[in-house]
């Protein structure tokens, strides 16, 4: 029985690595600051349009290692939920483009990736920690801020509760 | 000792079992993604000084301020940075490396370095340990690195240290 207690402290230890959803009071519940960018594939990304989506919005760098580990999920997401009225937006804040397209064909990202920069940054509150993912409500209103390892059980959770709001 | 039926205790075994693969599979999963020789638990404590303490540094009256550089990204610098800090490139990449290595290539040996980056939580940072190993192959011996915990938002601009924006 001492064998099994042991076993459950290491189970419990290492499952316990994520971090608390960390919200910034200062952008919930106000209009998502608007943008209109080209993504890699060229495309014209305008938040304004995305206007009746509910919108994940993600900050990464390709060296960010705890960003590399959500994508995947939001590329699951992406898949999953479109239908329902889901839009993932990435914003890498890498300084050179080479890295970002190598990681979207590695990662199979299949949303569209826009590249940032510090003017980007300030609009949402400074980007100065990642990775930062934001939940935008069908009204263009901010949700939720995650930043850090976030709890993506918990980032799902907000975001199906989102998209069940019409 | 209590008494259990034999399919009970092989029960509990293979439970036992799974927990361990469990644990196990955690644990290689965090080491491949998070640790490694570049990783910032490298980098001696004696050589990492915490915000309040560069803070003070920055506030006092010496004349050789310490030559601050951020290691990390562009962007990031260009939201915010400590006040008197120059870029000098991410660490974490060959080019962010000649950049450093041009930055300090006049800078006296013994003079103080403090590098930061604060782009992800300290054990997450890809850049600080190679900038630091690489000042140190230079010869510097005076190199000390800011110890951020969570980010350089939390951990600085949110304490209210000096900041300054732009390139």
């Amino acid at each position: 029985m001492r064998v099994l207690a042991w076993g459950l402290v290491v189970a419990i230890v290492c499952a316990g690595g994520a971090k608390d959803v960390a919200q910034q009071p200062s952008l919930i519940g106000k209009e998502a600051p608007r943008f209109a960018r080209r993504d890699l594939s060229g495309k014209r990304i305008d938040l304004a349009e995305m206007h009746g989506k509910v919108v994940l919005l993600n900050f990464w760098a390709t060296w960010c290692a705890p960003c590399r580990v959500e994508l995947p999920a939001f590329a699951q997401w992406q898949a999953g939920y479109e239908q329902a009225g889901l839009q993932v937006v990435a914003v890498s804040m890498d300084d050179e483009r080479t890295p970002v397209d190598q990681a979207v064909l590695k990662l199979k990202l299949n949303f569209p990736v826009i590249m940032g920069d510090a003017k980007l940054g300030n609009h949402y509150g400074g980007v100065l920690g990642l990775p930062v993912t934001y939940l935008i409500g069908r009204d263009g209103k901010i949700a939720a801020r995650f930043a850090g390892e976030s709890d993506l059980k918990q980032m799902e959770s907000t975001m199906r509760e989102l998209l069940s709001r019409r | 000792m209590l008494e259990m039926p034999v399919q009970f205790k092989y029960s509990i075994r293979v439970f036992i079992f799974f927990i361990f693969l469990m644990a196990a599979g955690t644990r290689v999963q965090c080491k491949a993604q998070f640790s490694g020789p570049e990783a910032a638990s490298s980098i001696p404590e004696s050589d990492r000084v915490q915000p309040a303490a560069l803070a003070k540094i920055l506030g006092g009256h010496d004349a050789d301020k310490p030559l601050i550089l951020q290691v990390g990204s562009r962007v990031m610098f260009a939201q915010a940075h400590i006040a008197g800090s120059e870029y000098a490139g991410p660490g974490s990449q060959a080019a962010g490396l000649q950049l450093l290595e041009g930055r300090t290539a006049q800078t006296r040996k013994s003079k103080l370095i403090v590098i930061y980056c604060g782009c992800c939580p300290w054990m997450r940072c890809p850049n600080v340990a190679p900038a630091y190993k690489r000042l140190h192959e230079l010869g510097f011996t005076n190199v000390k690195v800011l110890y951020i915990a969570n980010n350089f938002g939390d951990d600085w601009v949110g304490k209210g240290f000096p900041v300054a924006q732009g390139e």
